[in-house]
């Protein structure tokens, strides 16, 4: 029978298939950061369980890191110093392999993971975070699990999961200039809302997909969780190789050699069919940004704020958002940027943004920020001499981290701020209570950051 | 884990879609490293539950002196969508809800609740029209789940059905902790691996 990329990734993790439909299927990967984990250990702990695979774990602390110069010293809140402190405790004691917040390799675990080459393809990878469908670029099965599935991963290696439904969206075309993988994301979270995949794995397909760098397609998939499916994926080819090979943690030589001819037997068979599939043509894709409250409040930038019509969630989607109806969006003034998150935190964004901001500067009113998704992304920036480009511009670089992607460190939005972000959700009170977030791409946020207000990075 | 059975309790209508995990529980309460005793329940809801200066906002319904000791939310589609926080389904159940009624749920969401002996049912969308307008009726409406018949009756007798995974409501009903079955299947595990160390030596880094 033909069967999906997703066929084939969950059949050759199941364990045991019990009679009810539930798998015990085999987790290849976990990582862990400081927020979701430190309950799992505990209950291991209490229990008097044992890790039932160290060495498939990885550990990097992310939400909670400050960001600023004097990271070492800056961490003012007790509270986040203790889940700091509680993860490097908990590693020790487990023998977790950790990387601290001081070493060059810290960043955001969506990043961190597939830099280390601790993310293959054909794995199945899970991490106490909704975005770990990031790592599905790489043809892996990857999605987000609460605490207690973490906990269960850690004593048993494994999960009783149940099949997902197969969904394909096929973007085929060409992408237009200043369009990139954010704009597929947001115009596809657009088309089938934020419940459109929930109960899918999604496959990306088609023309513009395949052309998507590693970074650009880890974007994308990263987006997944936020059109409601738990993990999106994209088939493993040559793209996807160059990138894995070499990594810290890949298969080196003959090994490598084995992987990769069992790698290309993952994409779909020709002839499998999917439960739902979405076609969009690449070219009718203009930048988009967001203009409410849910990911799927979003619309291209020549649009214009909706009326509510009597709707009471856009009505309230307005009034958070202190917007109009009518109002051009490229009207909309904002008070700051910023560039980061496990979304878009990656080195072609950096490169994206000081594409657009090189020789310009940012508007007097507002306040930019870079926040590269890993110590490797910053250094790698430096070297290209991207850093004093946006120096120059006016954006402050910072250490990585999530940053201002959650309000959980010492960044946040004041109230009523409005920010034009490179983060995945504006949901109320995201980046800080009252704060107000519009969802873009890098080069868009870099146009924004230039002009004040919201603008079509095409006329820039 | 707590088991979960019956419940006879007082039902909270919130008719919202897409509530997602950040309004349940917003992220600055999400930085303890226990699963207990943490007081999460009076932040469940925050931003739309409290007025900037802390002070209830008297039409927020679980405010409302009908629904202060609801232990069943009915509400609207996507219910939890957003982050994967189990502190979501913690607050909850520390403000004392046990059952959670939606015409659709977030998947990870919907998988945190059975972890944490919390019931999420879903129904189509017309029947949660009428068992929101018993949850309207306040104190005076009780709703009884039934997870053993599989069952949901309303104040006026009416009786509706669910569908749920076996093995879930197993669980949920014996309060079973499922690592420890898990645990129990050791060996399958062990042969699992030892068959993929062969076929995808790569995987494996000891
Ligand atoms: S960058 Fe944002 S979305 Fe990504 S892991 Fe960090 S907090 Fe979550």
């Amino acid at each position: 029978m033909q069967r999906t990329l997703y066929d084939k990734l969950w059949d050759s993790h199941i364990v045991e298939q019990q009679e009810d439909g539930n798998c015990l299927i085999y987790i290849d990967r976990q990582i862990i950061h400081e927020v979701t984990s430190p309950q799992a250990f505990e209950g291991l702990a209490n229990a008097g369980r044992s890790l039932a695979q160290p060495a498939a774990m990885l550990a990097v602390p992310d939400h909670n890191v400050p960001t600023g110069p004097d990271r070492a010293t800056a961490i003012n809140a007790e509270d986040s110093q203790i889940q700091l402190d509680t993860l490097e405790k908990n590693c020790e004691t487990f023998g977790v392999d950790y990387i601290p917040m001081m070493d060059v390799r810290q960043g955001i675990v969506h990043i961190v993971g597939p830099e280390q080459g601790f993310t293959l393809p054909g794995m199945t990878i899970v991490c106490g975070d909704s975005h770990t469908s990031t790592h599905g670029a790489f043809g892996a099965l990857a999605f987000g699990i609460g605490t207690s599935e973490v906990e269960h991963v850690m004593a048993t290696q494994t999960l009783i999961l149940k099949r997902q439904k197969n969904m394909r969206i096929d973007v085929d075309g060409t992408l237009g200039q200043g369009v990139s993988a954010k704009d597929i994301a947001l115009a596809i979270i657009g088309e089938i809302g934020t419940a459109g995949g929930t109960g899918h794995v999604i496959e990306f397909t088609g023309s513009a997909i395949r052309s998507l760098s590693m970074e650009g397609r880890m974007t994308l998939c990263n987006m997944s969780i936020e059109a409601g499916a738990r993990s999106g994926i994209i088939a493993p080819d040559q793209v996807t190789f160059d990138y894995v090979m070499g990594r810290p943690q890949s298969p080196k030589g003959a090994g490598f050699e084995q992987a990769v001819s069992y790698w290309k037997t993952l994409p779909t068979d020709d002839g499998a069919t999917y439960d739902k599939e979405i076609f969009l043509k690449a070219e009718d894709i203009i930048p988009q940004v967001t203009w409410g409250t849910s990911p799927q409040d979003v619309l291209p930038i020549t649009g214009s704020v909706p009326s509510a019509n009597g709707d009471a969630g856009i009505e309230r989607a307005l009034d958070y958002m202190g917007l109009e109806p009518g109002q051009k969006l490229q009207d909309v003034k904002i008070d700051r940027v910023f560039v980061g998150s496990c979304t878009n935190g990656r080195i072609e964004d950096v490169r994206a943004v000081a594409d657009v901001v090189k020789g310009r500067k940012v508007a007097d009113h507002v306040t930019a920020w870079v926040v590269p998704g890993s110590g490797l992304v910053k250094a790698q920036a430096e070297d290209e001499g991207l850093d004093q480009i946006l120096i120059d511009a006016g954006f402050d670089w910072r250490e990585p981290g999530c940053s201002m992607c959650l309000a959980m460190n010492a960044d946040k939005l004041g109230p009523q701020e409005r920010c034009a972000s490179t983060s995945n959700r504006n949901f109320e009170g995201r980046q800080g209570p009252k704060g107000r977030t519009h969802l873009m791409s890098p080069a868009m946020a870099a146009a924004a950051a230039i002009t004040g207000h919201l603008t079509d990075v095409r006329e820039l | 884990m707590d088991k979960f059975i019956r419940l006879s309790a007082v039902a909270a209508p919130l008719p919202m879609s897409n509530i997602d995990t950040d309004m349940i529980i917003p992220q600055q309460f999400l930085k303890t490293i226990k699963r207990t005793g943490l007081g999460l329940g009076k932040h469940a809801f925050t931003n739309i539950r409290y007025h900037d200066d802390g002070t209830e906002r008297a039409d927020f319904v679980l405010n409302q002196p009908a629904y202060r000791a609801a232990e069943i939310l009915v509400t609207g589609e996507n219910f939890g969508c957003g982050s994967s926080r189990e502190h979501a389904p913690w607050a909850l159940k520390d403000f004392g809800i046990k059952c959670i009624i939606a015409p659709s749920f977030a998947d990870i969401f919907y998988g945190n609740c059975f972890k944490n002996g919390l019931l999420p049912i879903i129904l189509p969308q017309d029947t949660i029209d009428l068992l929101m307008d018993d949850a309207g009726r306040g104190a005076n409406a009780i709703i009884t789940v039934d997870l053993e018949k599989q069952e949901i009756s309303g104040p006026d007798g009416g009786v509706v059905s669910f569908e749920i995974d076996p093995y879930r409501r197993h669980c949920l009903l014996n309060g079973l902790d499922d690592i420890g079955l898990t645990l129990q299947k050791k060996d399958v595990i062990k042969d699992y691996e030892a068959k993929t160390r062969l076929s995808q030596p790569w995987l494996f880094k000891d």
